[in-house]
């Protein structure tokens, strides 16, 4: 039971039926957007002077102590700037863009548990929701290329569908690895059950997820439709003042989106020793938006052609591989005995890396670079 | 069998950037931290000292732009008395000619560079604040004022300059928040 459902439980005797399920609901509502926002500013925050101190550099410092104000004060930036739309833009597919990329974000948030029981509601197929949710975001940017009457913002939304529709095979398939395991498809049920973090009993299945990740989240090294060596600013090159901010705001959204689902999927969500459950996903999130900040300073944009490449030659069939041992695992390996599958899982994602490697080397690896 | 394209050399780009995070950082906090300037600076004002000028105006004729202003009287002894020596630095562009051409070595760059002013007026230098009580004489051209100056703080040095104590951030003025050495 959700610790939402006891409050409505609560309500009911106090008031009629109808109130005490809206409160709640409202409630909830209110306590997820707070969450995100305040978590989309932090991770702002540690972003840039995580980034910073990648750089030798100390990242924004001013204002308040160690900066801390600093997203505060681009915020309050951007929302001050003036709104301009292109006069032959679509007006009001230019309106709704942002708003379709910003919301699915607060929607798959509804089945993630941050606390024991703090789940908006425990939906039980909360990983089909998760992938239907999180596409229509691609919609959301097409949008915005298509409406902005701009070459570059229209190149920007072509390599954005091309690349969200590769790369959501693979973190499906990586996904129902995670669902056989467990065999639930509820969010809440798959963090119960982690008594060990997935990321030990299917790296493989991790490894295809976080990249496939960070290319649903477009963040480096899959940042194509931003580019901003090449095409402006990507999507949002002909967005300014409040919708520019409700990009950015939902640029981030998805980090923490997609932080939180790793963190529930693979590192055992809010599980965890001494420390309450809150802060246990807390510190994991923070750990794995730090792993993507790491990228992110470490390794170029890639080509387009080889984007795709990669998403279909090497994370696609690694993922149906991955799916396919992991079936045959959970139907004849006896129950709980993890250490077996650790053990041939890690072979297997060392072996087939190895192998994906060879492919992807120059003259298969006969070419001297 | 090279690892290096199994993957490895990704990881060995992120081992190198995680190493980053430990050095200190590059970034000098201006107006908390301040590195001392090459002692041969042309710096943004001139310093003029009066005992040892003669009134000549070589300076004045020196200067391309024509921004010195020198006007003497005789004082009867067959010296010239300098009644206002005036330098706009507005306009000046820091070649250091007057500075090389004088014979009697009486004018030298300064060391100071932060003199943004709100007015026009402000940049133009009377000889009063051209004097080198308020003004630091760099070593321009100048090699007996060069000696006493404290050597450049150098943000890329060997190991030979780091013995000869070149680079020195600590010496300076530290900024209250957060200041480093480099």
């Amino acid at each position: 039971m959700t610790l939402l459902e006891q409050f409505n439980l609560w309500l009911a005797n106090y008031m009629p039926q109808w109130a005490a399920y809206l409160l709640p609901a409202l409630a909830g509502i209110l306590v997820l957007l707070g969450f995100v926002l305040t978590m989309v500013i932090v991770f702002i925050y540690i972003e840039r002077r995580a980034l910073g101190r990648f750089q030798i550099r100390l990242g924004p410092n001013r204002l308040g102590p160690e900066g801390i104000f600093q997203p505060i004060a681009t915020a309050v930036k951007i929302l001050l700037k003036e709104d301009i739309v292109p006069a032959k833009a679509d007006k009001l597919i230019h309106f709704l863009a942002p708003l379709v990329v910003f919301i699915p974000i607060l929607l798959i948030f509804a089945v993630i548990p941050i606390h024991r029981g703090a789940i908006y509601t425990d939906l039980n197929v909360g990983v089909v929701y998760i992938i239907a949710i999180s596409s229509i975001s691609a919609v959301g940017i097409y949008m915005a290329g298509w409406s902005s009457n701009n070459k570059y913002a229209l190149i920007a939304a072509m390599r954005t569908v091309a690349q969200m529709v590769s790369y959501e095979l693979p973190v499906v398939l990586s996904l129902l690895g995670v669902v056989l395991l467990v065999g639930s498809l509820s969010i809440n049920q798959i963090v119960e059950v982690q008594t060990v973090p997935f990321i030990l009993l299917q790296p493989l299945g991790f490894i295809i997820f976080f990249i496939g990740a960070l290319a649903e989240m477009n963040r480096c090294p899959f940042d194509l439709l931003e580019a901003d060596s090449e095409i402006v600013a990507g999507y949002h090159t002909e967005y300014s003042g409040m919708k520019f901010a409700m990009f950015y705001l939902g640029e981030y959204g998805h980090t923490v989106l997609y932080s939180a689902i790793i963190t529930s999927l693979f590192l055992s969500g809010w599980k965890g020793p001494l420390l309450p459950p809150i802060i246990w996903f807390l510190i994991k999130m923070v750990i794995v938006f730090f792993v993507i900040v790491w990228i992110r300073s470490t390794l170029p944009r890639l080509r387009v052609d080889q984007l795709m490449s990669f998403a279909w030659k090497a994370l696609f069939p690694m993922a149906v591989i991955n799916l396919f041992i992991i079936a045959l695992e959970v139907l004849w390996l006896p129950e709980n005995v993890y250490w077996v599958m650790f053990f041939i899982n890690f072979a297997l994602a060392g072996v087939l890396i190895l192998f994906w490697s060879k492919l992807f080397t120059l003259g298969g690896g006969k070419v001297e670079v | 069998m090279k690892f290096e394209r199994y993957g490895l050399g990704i990881l060995k780009g992120m081992a190198l950037t995680f190493k980053h995070l430990f050095r200190p950082p590059i970034t000098v906090q201006y107006p908390e931290e301040k590195l001392v300037m090459s002692r041969r600076l042309r710096g943004n004002e001139l310093v003029w000292f009066k005992d040892r000028c003669t009134g000549c105006a070589t300076c004045a004729k020196a200067c391309p732009q024509g921004n010195i202003v020198i006007v003497t009287h005789t004082d009867g002894n067959g010296h010239y008395v300098v009644d206002k020596f005036q330098v706009d630095t507005g306009r000046c562009m820091f070649c250091g000619l007057c500075v090389e051409s004088c014979p009697y070595n009486a004018v030298a760059m300064g060391m100071g560079y932060e003199r943004a002013q709100y007015r026009r007026n402000g940049l133009i230098l009377e000889k009063e604040r051209c004097s080198p009580d308020e003004k630091q004489p760099s070593g321009y051209a100048r090699p007996e004022f060069a000696a006493a100056l404290p050597k450049q703080t150098l943000l890329v040095y060997g190991d030979k300059e780091r013995e000869e104590g070149g680079q020195k951030l600590e010496i300076l003025p530290r900024s209250k928040k957060r200041g480093r050495g480099v």
